[in-house]
């Protein structure tokens, strides 16, 4: 993991989120499904955030404004700095047959990243209403599904090699109906690097940092619900 | 010295953040596995964060076994924090704990219930297991912290921990329920560091024994004050989960500080804030009170 100082090369606005893009400088873009802690202006914790896209020397991360955290990192204008600090974290395992990507809401930031390492692969991809559905744009090759309905409902009997992130009801679904599935958790962190413990979560039967063990996790439980409210969550 | 704050760094998954201190403090070592807190464990405020992570940590067997071997290959000086829910739970730890550069009694985590003895009467049962040096973190929430300090240092404490975090309480906004799982949560952060600052002031005065001054660091000059306070030391915490590198910038900043006070080190400082005439003034001020050289420097 390493620390700069990045400059905003852009922010534009995705349907409801902000795909906020930094000058990667000196940084290791990491790999599909880790992410990066950044730091939210005028707020004591970093938030962290997967990687969205990785591009000519960019890092791209796509932030719902949820909280005080997220709304700060939004407003962030090009040529303004912040601290970038990864990557962290396991990613998705890459070396998969027939890989089909599952996204939810604002679940779906790691998959344009993940997207292109594996060849754009078919995507299936949910959302509360056509305005949040405009980030499907980011992902190639994507079926949408709008409340009520759900990505499970898309689903065929055999759906291959399911890489997910999403709403914990979503992923906790799709690991019922595919229990081998690559799902990509999310837990409040302070320091994303393993130091705070803040991210603890049920893996294997104990509780766990979701940082160090994941947030990919494959084949490998997660207590559910952990987090009923993202209101008070410090990842927002 | 730049201690890290127990339960703010792992030095197995962070090595270098822990090499680049000059003590690495482990979380706390309890006698039996404990898994700790169920989520939410964390939760920011707006002025700084709660924790309730509760003690997790392997259990004393497993820390003697597997983790301790390889934070020794870290080469960094190693305190171990110790706690337990009796006197004798936290003298059993100590007694089975050699080779490390201090222990720490940690006798105020506001996410457990305590033991039923007193401070000094752990102190007293931990001095009779080990000859190792042993450093009794307090909490900011005593009544009378100074009372505190002095009855750990007649049971026989080599040095004080001050402080550790305050028993605080978040609510969601929309729910209007606790924000932690556990409820309430250890607050830290910026706003913890004026209550650092009194309970170094406070016990400084009153003991001869060495303080580690924490809560709320986040520059050099926060260092310097918990210095002139009267801390020989100072830990870091809430500012290592924002920035790894924060060891290194703060020592820099630090030797800046003293620098500017025309100060040899920055321990010179220590215990100016209980001068009647304190006038080291830094050069960075730039106000014209001061020029090189004017600084009073006081005995370590």
């Amino acid at each position: 993991m390493r620390r700069e100082l990045a400059r905003v090369a852009g922010a534009e606005l995705v349907g409801p989120y902000t795909l906020l893009r930094v000058d990667a400088g000196g940084l290791d873009v990491g790999m599909p499904g880790q992410f990066f802690m950044l730091e939210a202006p005028g707020r004591l914790l970093p938030r962290p955030m997967s990687v969205c896209l990785s591009s000519a020397g960019e890092l791209g991360f796509l932030i719902d404004p949820i909280g005080a955290g997220t709304r700060a990192l939004c407003s962030l204008q090009v040529g303004e700095r912040l601290h970038v600090l990864g990557p962290l974290g396991n990613g998705f395992e890459l070396d998969v047959e027939r890989p089909l990507l599952v996204g939810g809401g604002i679940g779906i930031a790691p998959l344009p990243f993940l997207s292109e390492r594996l060849g754009r692969p078919p995507a299936i991809l949910g959302f509360r209403t056509d305005w949040h559905a405009e980030a499907a744009a980011l992902v190639p090759h994507a079926e949408v599904c709008i409340e009520p309905t759900f990505v499970t409902e898309l689903l065929s009997d055999e759906p291959g090699d399911v890489l997910a992130c999403g709403p914990e009801p979503m992923l906790a679904a799709l690991r019922a109906n595919v229990p081998d599935a690559q799902l990509a958790w999310e837990a409040p962190m302070a320091c994303g690097y393993g130091a705070c413990y803040g991210c603890a979560v049920e893996i294997d039967g104990e509780l766990k940092r979701l940082c160090v063990e994941g947030p990919v996790l494959q084949g490998r439980t997660h207590g559910f619900p952990m987090n009923p409210s993202r209101d008070g969550a410090p990842c927002c | 010295m730049l201690l890290n704050a127990s339960g703010c760094l792992d030095g197995l998954t962070a090595p270098d953040v822990a090499r680049s201190l000059d003590g690495f403090v482990t979380k706390t070592i309890t006698p039996e596995p404990r898994e700790g807190s169920p989520p939410i464990r964390i939760a920011e405020t707006d002025a700084g964060m709660l924790n309730s992570i509760g003690l997790a940590n392997p259990g004393r067997e497993r820390f003697l076994a597997e983790s301790l071997p390889r934070l020794r290959e870290l080469g960094v000086p190693l305190w171990v924090s110790v706690g337990g829910f009796s006197a004798a739970e936290y003298a059993e730890t100590c007694g089975a704990l050699e080779g490390v550069e201090a222990i720490e009694l940690n006798l105020s985590c506001p996410n457990v219930d305590e033991a039923s003895e007193s401070a000094a009467a752990i102190v007293a049962a931990c001095r009779a297991a080990t000859t190792l040096p042993l450093y009794a973190k307090l909490s900011p929430s005593a009544w009378d912290i100074a009372e505190a300090a002095r009855a750990v240092e007649a049971a026989g404490a080599d040095g004080l921990s001050l402080v550790n975090t305050l028993r605080g309480l978040a609510l969601d906004r929309r729910t209007l329920l606790p924000r932690l799982g556990r409820g309430t949560g250890g607050y830290s952060g910026p706003a913890l560091k004026p209550v650092a600052l009194a309970a170094v002031y406070a016990c400084s005065a009153v003991v001869g024994i060495p303080i580690v001054g924490m809560g709320g660091v986040q520059s050099g000059l926060d260092a310097l004050e918990l210095i002139a306070a009267g801390a020989s030391a100072v830990a870091l915490g809430t500012i290592l989960f924002s920035d790894p590198a924060a060891p290194a910038r703060i020592r820099s900043e630090l030797a800046a500080e003293a620098y500017g006070r025309d100060l040899g080190h920055p321990l010179d400082a220590r215990g100016v804030a209980h001068s009647s005439l304190q006038i080291i003034v830094s050069h960075s001020d730039n106000r014209g009170q001061k020029k090189p050289g004017n600084g009073r420097k006081l005995p370590a």
